[in-house]
């Protein structure tokens, strides 16, 4: 056992010191949510919404001022084959990770962002400094689950933030939940909810959880958490990279700002 | 690549070619089936048969049932199950004849997979719970603990039976397909192309072994390959997947030992490797990349990767040795799960777990593909069949990784990264990769308009989940957790 102390201690601090402070957050050369520019987006040409797997890009039956294209980014599975189709640069890869939203429509392309909406502070006062979460997978594809799982590796280290992965839904203030509900799943997670503690909070983590995903319908999955419970985070992402998911528990804890509005990231 | 040779088989003779099978040496690997037309249901056997580097595969048209070969090759119990719940086959003198797939309390209209299913139409059920053996004798003793779907910290869903009596498991029983979401269904009615992002996400920590297993099948049906540069660019990424999953393995492995610096150290080393997959291709999970024909667009590697991974290699060394060092850890694993070679054989084990019961067995190798015939690769075997074989296996497979992944960044040829490939309308293809849990199957069906008409995955996990059970029975409370690590199960790609 001391040979493992040694080999610890002689490792040094190996935590990113974001997003306590400024510096590394380990999310370098991530590829992240597609940006619309729609000043550069051409009539006629729908070469985007025609390759979207999962419907998140639509054309307008009328186009407005605020673009010809109605994006969700509820919708979006990152799979940036928009971004590759796309003839004019209207659809571009970015780094954009952080899409943590309170509101479904925040997710929803704007041309003149929403006000976010503010945070309900009163309720979630006495919680901001420790938060307990319990996970429930609704049939995700364990995407989702392996970046929950480095949370609490040393990289990320989630306990010095205050937040806790918790075994029963007695104990937990959070639920987070993957995956797009199948019909087997729906029981369980409607149980699991019922058996926590009010004030109860819900969080959507992955496109999937948000909107059903590349898993939506067909005979054995649903469409996401809207319908089943009431949802007071949206997290979309295939899957979410971590720093993304404690992007969302902190803005959810009102210790961060959120940062999409109108479908992109403000400043 | 040539065509897999197909063999009609009667219906009534399938149990005779299964016993043959079997008396020359050579294995039964999976079994599904499809509508070749709309009324028109075909049973499909694909199996190895000793010294052939090609998969047998046989077609059977039931006339209405088939019988089981359950009895004879115990591992197609779960594929004729399967079969039964999605396509409505019965299979006759079925040794376990229960629903597998949809569960207990499901009463679909249909089967789901019969061309006149209603499309988008939501399964309705109550659910029952599953069938279970009776216990006899003195029962007063034995006591019946159900665990999950919704287990303990951030766990994927599954529902676990323990009949056991004080600390002594009697009977052990996982139902599993919580998680089934009908991916195979999805493909149906797309292109070829449209495939990719769905595969890409049936597991999502094995995205490249199902990706490139889909892609080479579509290729097979297309019969073209894909130019030399992503061949090798393929190889790097499927073992670049391993890395990740391997270091996952130990750290959590170390988790149910209660070695908390040994997990630390695997969950550190994984996410060195998953940041290091986004530098490669902007994802931590090497999505985005693949395609049929070659890759989406060109990678860089060269010039920074390889010093990258020698210090991973120094870093993981220091680590292993570690682990090999530490009493408390290797008593907790050493006799753990036994799982012996004959029922690896019979039920069906695959990839690290089989090859840590003495089977020399690795797709890579006896069927190579991608650029893996030009490289030095090393397959590791234990005979142990317990959990610290299971672990051995792993981290000699660590080491061959960094080894191959060396050699494809020293010979990666320039030159084009995609090929064209045109799928005839009315062709298939079998495709298959050696995940970082064993061998992973797609079998690939086009109609006459060039779509996808069938879309068969066969998930490493679903074979070892067939197995898992055999190594608990008879065990104890306290080995569970241990055991269950050491098999490195997931859920997703089993239950899909």
């Amino acid at each position: 056992m001391p040979l493992w102390t040694l080999l610890g201690l002689r490792q040094g601090k190996q935590t990113a010191p974001w997003p306590l402070a400024e510096g590394a957050d380990g999310q370098a050369a991530f590829i992240g949510m597609p940006r619309y520019n729609s000043d550069r987006c051409t009539e006629e040409c729908r070469a985007c919404a025609d390759v979207c797997p999962t419907k998140a890009i639509t054309i307008r039956l009328q186009a407005a001022e605020s673009g010809r294209l109605d994006i969700d980014y509820g919708r979006c599975i990152v799979c940036q084959l928009c971004t590759e189709t796309c003839p004019t640069g209207a659809m571009t890869r970015s780094s954009d990770w952080a899409f943590g939203a309170r509101r479904r429509q925040d997710l929803v392309w704007q041309s003149s962002p929403f006000e976010p909406s503010s945070a309900d502070r009163a309720s979630r006062r006495g919680f901001r400094r420790s938060l307990h979460v319990r996970h429930v997978d609704a049939g995700s594809c364990n995407g989702c689950e392996s970046e929950l799982q480095a949370l609490n590796s040393p990289f990320y280290n989630l306990h010095r933030l205050g937040i806790f992965f918790t075994a029963s839904p007695r104990f937990a203030d959070l639920l987070l939940v993957t995956g797009p509900v199948t019909y087997a799943m729906l029981t369980p997670l409607r149980a699991t909810y019922e058996a926590m503690p009010e004030p109860r909070w819900v969080m959507a983590i992955g496109t999937c959880a948000v909107s059903g995903g590349i898993a939506e319908g067909g005979y054995a999955s649903g469409h996401g958490l809207d319908g089943v419970l009431p949802v007071d985070v949206y997290l979309p992402g295939c899957p979410p990279n971590p720093a993304a998911i404690i992007h969302a528990l902190l803005m959810f804890l009102d210790r961060l700002p959120q940062r999409v509005q109108g479908g992109r990231l403000g400043e | 690549m040539t065509a897999p040779p197909h063999i009609w088989v009667e219906p009534e003779h399938l149990r005779d070619a299964a016993r043959r099978l079997r008396e020359t040496g050579g294995r039964l690997q999976m079994a599904y089936a499809w509508y070749s037309e709309p009324s028109r249901l075909e049973l499909r056997y694909v199996a190895t048969e000793a010294g052939q580097s090609h998969f047998a595969v046989w077609r059977c048209a039931p006339n209405g049932a088939a019988p089981s070969l359950a009895g004879i090759w115990p591992l197609t119990g779960w594929y004729e199950r399967e079969i039964t719940d999605l396509f409505g086959l019965v299979f006759s003198e079925h040794p376990e004849p229960h629903r597998l797939m949809l569960h207990e309390g499901v009463n679909p209209i249909r089967p789901p997979f019969d061309p006149d299913y209603p499309a988008q139409t939501p399964l309705e059920a109550e659910l029952k719970q599953q069938s279970v053996p009776e216990v006899a004798g003195a029962t007063a003793d034995v006591q019946l603990l159900p665990f999950g779907p919704v287990r303990a910290d951030v766990f994927e869903s599954g529902e676990f039976l323990f009949f056991y009596v004080g600390e002594s498991i009697l009977h052990y029983q996982p139902r599993l397909f919580f998680k089934h979401r009908g991916m195979e269904k999805r493909f149906e009615g797309l292109a070829a192309e449209g495939g990719i992002v769905l595969a890409e996400r049936i597991s999502g920590v094995a995205s490249v072994a199902h990706v490139l297993a889909y892609c080479q099948a579509v290729e097979a049906a297309a019969t073209c390959v894909a130019p030399p540069r992503a061949r090798f660019l393929r190889v790097l990424l499927a073992e670049m997947e391993r890395l990740y999953n391997h270091l996952h393995y130990l750290g959590h492995l170390c988790h149910t030992t209660t070695l908390k610096v040994g997990e630390a150290q695997g969950k550190l080393l994984e996410e060195r490797v998953k940041q290091l997959n986004a530098r490669l291709t902007g994802s931590r999970f090497l999505r985005n990349i693949l395609t049929v024909g070659g890759l989406r667009r060109d990678l860089s590697p060269k010039g920074w990767l390889e010093a990258e991974l020698k210090t991973l290699q120094e870093d993981f060394s220091v680590y292993a040795r570690h682990l090999e060092n530490t009493d408390s850890h290797l008593d907790r694993l050493i006799t753990t799960g036994i799982l012996e070679q004959r029922v690896a054989f019979d039920q069906g084990a695959t990839g690290p777990v089989q090859r840590a019961s003495g089977f020399d067995r690795d797709v890579r190798r006896d069927h190579p593909y991608a650029a893996y015939a030009e490289l030095p690769l090393t397959v590791p075997v234990r005979d142990a069949g317990d959990a610290h074989a299971r672990a051995q296996v792993r981290m000699a497979e660590i080491d061959a990784s960094i080894a191959v992944v060396q050699h494809v960044l020293s010979l990666l040829p320039d030159g084009p990264i995609k090929a064209d490939c045109e799928v005839p309308p009315g062709s298939e293809g079998l495709g298959f990769t050696e995940s970082p849990r064993g061998t992973l199957f797609y079998a690939v069906h086009f109609d006459q308009r060039g779509r996808l008409a069938r879309v068969k995955i066969k998930s490493p996990s679903f074979s070892n989940w067939r197995v898992f059970p055999f190594t608990v029975h008879g065990s104890n409370m306290m080995d569970y957790a241990i055991n269950e690590a050491s098999f490195g199960l997931t859920i997703a790609g089993c239950d899909r």
